[in-house]
């Protein structure tokens, strides 16, 4: 029975995907152009984006861990790594990333009540609305818990006023997950509120900032007099901070894993090798050789933490290693992704300086590398400080 | 794959092992032994087969546990946390597990006699001065119905104390793998001081009579049976470098917050705390890749090689890093002889050499992914 269930499940999986994948899906693309993010304004790049979203979004594939009633697959671990190997055994892009997905949902599954579960969630495994997270303040970056967004108590609703800024994709999300200060004189981590705030609403407003790679825009989000809902605050008033941390460990895995599974999932040598120069300098193909050593034991450090999870220890700060690792990695690999392209990875044409350019933002976004090595010397080693 | 935690039954072991090699073999233990000029401890390795330690990969019929890869790494590691120095994985690990691939009585008595602590064995296969098993050129020349074994080994890891000898030689049409005692005529051995303190020895063999009786597995394919044993040996020896690598890094985050300079801990200084938290990220990491390697030798072993390699190379590069951040974070102190990390240092730079290097495991990996 244990040693066929999972196989069974695989085998259907494995026909539905063969049924069901658009061939245009299955060029493994994971660039800006090609992911769906889904939300009100989704304009489909393709049919095919549009068809494979559909028919995943039936069978809860955007979500595949997420319990069924809230429009996940109900996976477990074994069945989620299943999932995976499928989805990259088939090259299949994933139907739907979001914000949502990331860092919302499993908040939301941990913090959140029954009925905000059933209200936020399935349009966010359905990718019908887009969310951006607004923590982030002029103010307030590594020190995030000095944040100054102001949220006052109006007797039926909140009032909020503040700005944010580095709010990815604000200029497209139909709402925000904010960290708000609820009460200001407090201890810093203790006035903290995290509220639902949708985009629509009065008195929002934002401007966005131009990426050194061209593309992907964030934003600064203004917020005046934008009043809001009392039953949309996640978790306790002044207890956001709680929310807020547990948020960041899936942001930084979400982020680690980029850099893990690259290396678990097309080798270097590979990549490299589609470039005119190749692998022929020794230089360069020692540098890719250490990387994709890194990269595979980085991808198994991520494993390895999942299954760590799922037997009930969960990785709490020392996920900061697995951000740190899998963002440092990452950018190294796309050096050498530059350094083997030569002259020709040089333009705007192709994705190359794209890519290696917003790989720079991944050891700054979801905390600093600086900020990890921190967490990781006071909470996991317990340096003084 | 395997899941990469461990099990209820690993978890006990370790901790066994922990409080054993604590009391038993602390790394004052190598030290003694390094002053009285010994470079074996007999009297450890008994203590270690009455654990049941060097029946870890002989099967229950032959009076071992059977516990498999995964397992050995868990002890290799706690042994490498303290230095503690045996044959382990001459003995326990390379010689058992080429004796498993030969299933005939002779080999199930020498599995037996590994377990009960009745034989240590050594792997001689270096000739130069890098681990180079393909190119070996001693010569086995056919004589009547046996072999003549000549030329010289090198860098025979536990060979100055062994009893026996696992020894690779060129044949006819290819490799072939000779299990002789090291005690026959025309064996000489000298042992050789290596810096980490502990057994080598350069070995002459000099018109050596092996008959087929000394051969296992088959002459002229050494490698069925020495290359499961090699890469059980490789997986077990990582093993041991990242318990080494944590051993050096326990010491160094405990001096971190002992002593003080500028009024304060120096691990209060953040150039030094972050230093300290990349090494454990280096630690973690290889961890993953040495838990991943002892599962696949379980569970899939004829495709072990990627894994293991992975791990050798990970391991090979943490325990470097640790033990150069061991002293340097010591300061003067990390320098003396009468502090331990110098123990640290050297055995890393043995083990680093030992069944193959940084390189030559990473060419093995970019084969595998491609390169
Ligand atoms: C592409 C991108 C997308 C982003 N998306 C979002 C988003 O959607 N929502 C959101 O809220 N935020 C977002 N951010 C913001 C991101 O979280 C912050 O940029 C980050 O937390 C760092 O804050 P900061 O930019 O103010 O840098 P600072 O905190 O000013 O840091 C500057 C430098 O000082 C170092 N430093 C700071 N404090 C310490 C210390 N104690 N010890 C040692 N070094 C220190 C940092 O490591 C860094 O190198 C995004 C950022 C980027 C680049």
């Amino acid at each position: 029975m244990e040693a066929t269930e999972p196989e069974a499940f695989r085998g259907e999986l494995r026909a539905w995907l063969e049924d069901n994948c658009p061939d245009e899906m299955r060029d493994g693309r994971n660039d800006e152009a090609s992911i769906c993010w889904g939300g009100k304004n989704w304009k489909f790049a393709s049919d095919a984006q549009r068809t494979w979203l559909e028919r995943c979004v039936t069978k809860g594939y955007t979500v595949p861990t997420w319990p069924v009633e809230y429009g996940g697959a109900g996976l477990n671990r074994e069945q989620e790594k299943i999932f995976h190997d499928e989805m990259r055994r088939l090259n299949a892009r994933y139907p739907l990333q979001s914000f949502g997905i990331w860092m919302l949902g499993p908040a939301l599954l941990h913090f959140g009540t029954h009925e905000q579960k059933k209200h936020y969630l399935p349009p966010i495994a359905r990718g019908e609305v887009r969310w951006c997270q607004g923590y982030s303040e002029p103010g307030a970056g590594s020190d995030l818990a000095s944040l100054q967004t102001r949220c006052e108590d109006k007797g039926d609703h909140w009032l909020v006023n503040g700005q944010k800024i580095w709010t990815s994709y604000a200029d497209k999300a139909d709402w925000i997950f904010a960290l708000v200060r609820t009460d200001r004189d407090a201890p810093k981590h203790k006035g903290i509120s995290f509220v639902l705030i949708d985009m629509q609403s009065d008195g929002v407003s934002t401007r966005p900032i131009k990426l050194i790679s061209g593309v992907s825009p964030f934003c600064e989000t203004f917020f005046d007099h934008v009043k809001v809902p009392k039953d949309l605050v996640v978790g306790e008033v002044n207890r956001g901070w709680d929310v807020a941390k547990y948020l960041l460990t899936h942001e930084r895995e979400m982020i680690s894993a980029a850099g893990g599974t690259m290396g678990a999932g097309r080798p270097l040598g590979a990549v490299l090798a589609d470039s005119e120069t190749g692998l022929t300098d020794p230089v360069l193909r020692a540098d890719a050789m250490r990387a994709e050593i890194d990269g595979l034991a980085v991808g198994l450090t991520l494993e390895r933490y999942k299954d760590q999870a799922e037997a009930g220890q969960g990785a709490g700060d020392a996920s900061a290693m697995l951000k740190y690792m899998g963002t440092e990695l990452n950018k190294r690999r796309l050096e050498l992704v530059m350094a083997a392209g030569g002259s020709d990875a040089l333009g705007w044409d192709d994705d190359r300086a794209p890519n290696w350019l917003r790989t720079k933002a991944n050891s700054i976004e979801g905390g600093t590398s600086e900020v990890m090595l921190s967490i990781i010397s006071k909470r996991v080693l317990g340096l003084p400080g | 794959m395997a899941k990469l935690v461990r099990t209820d039954e690993e978890a006990l072991l370790a901790e066994a092992a922990r409080g054993f090699l604590d009391g038993a073999a602390p790394v004052s233990r190598l030290r003694n032994m390094r002053d009285s000029g010994e470079t074996a401890d007999p009297g450890l390795w008994k203590a270690m087969v009455e654990m049941g330690w060097a029946g870890i990969l002989v099967p229950e019929a032959a009076g071992g546990s059977d516990m498999g890869h995964a397992a050995a790494c868990v002890l290799a590691g706690e042994m490498g946390k303290t230095l503690a120095s045996s044959p382990f994985i001459s003995t326990a690990v390379i010689a058992a597990t080429a004796l498993r691939q030969v299933s005939d009585r002779r080999a199930t008595e020498a599995l037996g006699r590994i377990a009960a602590g009745q034989a240590t064995y050594a792997l001689a296969v270096d000739e130069g001065a890098k681990f180079d098993p393909a190119n070996t050129r001693m010569e086995a020349r056919a004589d009547g119905n046996g072999f003549r074994l000549n030329g010289e080994k090198r860098f025979v890891v536990d060979g100055g104390n062994a009893d026996r000898l696992l020894v690779l030689a060129r044949t006819g049409n290819g490799l072939t793998l000779f299990d002789i005692p090291s005690g026959r005529e025309g064996v000489s051995r000298e042992r050789r001081a290596t810096i980490d303190s502990r057994d080598t020895a350069d070995i002459r063999f000099d018109e050596v009579v092996a008959t087929g009786e000394d051969v296992l597995g088959q002459v002229d394919d050494a490698m069925t049976v020495l290359k499961p044993a090699l890469e059980a040996g490789q997986a077990a020896l990582a093993a041991e470098m990242a318990g080494l690598a944590a051993g050096a890094f326990g010491m160094t985050v405990e001096y971190l917050k002992e002593r003080k300079q500028f009024g304060v801990p120096i691990g209060a200084f953040q150039a030094l705390q972050h230093r300290a938290a990349h090494l454990w990220c280096e630690c973690e990491v290889t961890a993953s890749a040495i838990m991943h390697a002892g599962r696949m030798l379980d569970d899939d072993p004829g495709n072990a090689s990627l894994a293991v390699s992975l791990a050798k190379a990970r391991a090979t590069d943490t325990a470097q890093r640790a033990v150069q951040e061991g002293v340097q974070m010591h300061g003067g102190i990390g320098m003396t002889d009468a502090f331990d990390m110098g123990f640290y240092m050297k055995r890393a730079r043995v083990a680093a050499e030992w069944l193959g290097d940084y390189g030559y495991h990473a060419n093995i990996v970019a084969q595998a992914r491609g390169f």
